[in-house]
């Protein structure tokens, strides 16, 4: 059988209601961006779950590797100082 | 969950300890109950049986909406036939969260199909029984979805990522499923008497088939232990199938309907009831493609897909058209 090409995966983001900003839900196949839309709209809001769609093409995401995780991400766990509990403030002070 | 797989391997610290270093590092983030996402590094057995175990699962929520789009167009109400189609309409996007889900772990859409058609892949036994009368939509959503739901709730926690959250919206959006279909027999078992034996009959017809949906009986299933340790599975089969009867049977109850087993008892001891298995004759049957319906349902999927070709193609053709144009006037 020839090699039949498929369409191109996309990843879909969507903004809810009240969400703060778009999150990922899932990803679909279209042949471009416009029909890409179009599914995710039937196949990710068919509940009122979205107010905005994004698309990418999976292709087109760069991501962080899950082995580099010590190196990522361990700098951030010992300044704790960036935390706003590390500082002691007296209950006098009041609201802070 | 761990320690169901030691009855199979022996012992609990030994098996760990046996592992190779990459393998036992896997199992104790699996068993620290932290999911695996689609990079990490995984076993290799562990893809394989997500494969097919999602794609299984993917499949027959496709090939599940061909019994249901069986009645859209007789469905005796507009409102029943809103009711069916937004149901049928969200288990084509079930499917498709799944389909995604699979291909994370590097299987393309294209082959899970292929290996649907050509038979290497299966579907739930249960969408190859026929659904002969309007009764059968209220007995289907009632038993079948009812123990679909069974099935994924404890799979929300499964370990593999993107499976479990696939997980989460299906079990979000299959309560209705349920609930339309109870609704169905609700009205037909309070309506006239040939109404009420038409839900009698759907509920005979569905009965075990709907039980066999759980899978084999423990003693028979083989690759229970492995599974469970990864948590891919989460209950066992007896498990699963017990707290359906112990659901629905009240259920069934209040319809004023009798569960055609003659061997159905609450057993106050077990707190839970007594019931007979399905036929498992019946069930290796059905699943090895000679179910009343097999040929019908795979031959339908197959002519969707082939007569789709060109559409397929068409849009393809069309997104690069345009695609090129635009580089042209750039």
């Amino acid at each position: 059988m020839a090699e039949k090409k498929e369409w191109p995966l996309w990843e879909v983001f969507i903004r809810g209601q009240h969400g703060m900003s778009h999150r990922h839900v899932g990803s679909l196949h279209a042949p471009d961006a416009e029909r890409a839309i179009k599914n995710a709209r039937d196949v990710y809001t068919r509940r009122n779950e979205g107010v905005s769609i994004w698309v990418v093409e999976a292709g087109n995401i760069a991501a962080s590797s899950p082995s580099n995780k010590g190196p990522m991400y361990d700098p951030a766990r010992d300044k704790v100082y960036r935390h706003p509990t590390f500082y002691d403030i007296p209950d006098e002070v009041g609201k802070m | 969950m761990y320690a169901q797989m030691v009855k199979s391997t022996g012992k609990n610290v030994q098996a760990l300890e046996d592992m190779p270093p990459e393998e036992r590092a896997f199992q104790e983030r699996i068993d620290r109950g932290e999911k695996i996402e689609p990079k990490d590094w995984m076993p290799d057995a562990y893809r394989k049986n997500l494969i097919r175990q999602i794609g299984q699962h993917a499949h027959s929520e496709i090939v599940g909406q061909l019994p249901e789009g069986n009645w859209i167009t007789r469905a005796p109400t507009l409102e029943r036939k809103a009711n069916l189609l937004a149901k049928v309409q969200d288990e084509a996007g079930h499917g498709l969260y799944l389909y995604c889900a699979a291909e994370t772990l590097g299987v393309s859409r294209d082959e899970l199909f292929e290996m649907l058609h050509t038979g290497k892949m299966k579907y739930s036994s249960i969408f190859n029984y026929p659904t002969l009368t309007w009764a059968d939509m209220g007995a289907v959503g009632w038993l079948v979805d009812g123990a679909a739901i069974m099935n994924q709730v404890p799979l929300q926690r499964t370990s593999y990522g993107p499976y479990a959250r696939a997980m989460v919206r299906i079990c979000k959006e299959e309560s209705f499923h349920q609930r339309q279909g109870y609704h169905i027999m609700m009205t037909m078992a309070n309506g006239s008497s040939e109404q009420k034996r038409m839900a009698q009959d759907a509920l005979n017809r569905f009965w075990y088939p709907s039980l066999m949906m759980f899978g084999p009986s423990d003693k028979d299933s083989v690759h229970s232990a492995q599974s469970m340790a990864w948590k891919i599975k989460m209950n066992t089969n007896d498990e699963l199938r017990q707290k359906f009867v112990d659901e629905t049977v009240p259920q069934a109850e209040y319809l004023g309907l009798t569960v055609p087993d003659e061997n159905l008892k609450w057993n106050e001891e077990r707190g839970a009831y007594d019931f007979s298995e399905p036929d498992w004759e019946e069930f290796y049957n059905v699943v090895s493609g000679n179910g009343p319906c097999n040929v019908e349902r795979l031959e339908a999927r197959k002519k969707a897909w082939s007569d789709g070709e060109w559409v397929r193609e068409a849009m393809l053709a069309h997104a690069e058209k345009k695609a090129m144009r635009k580089e042209a006037a750039e």
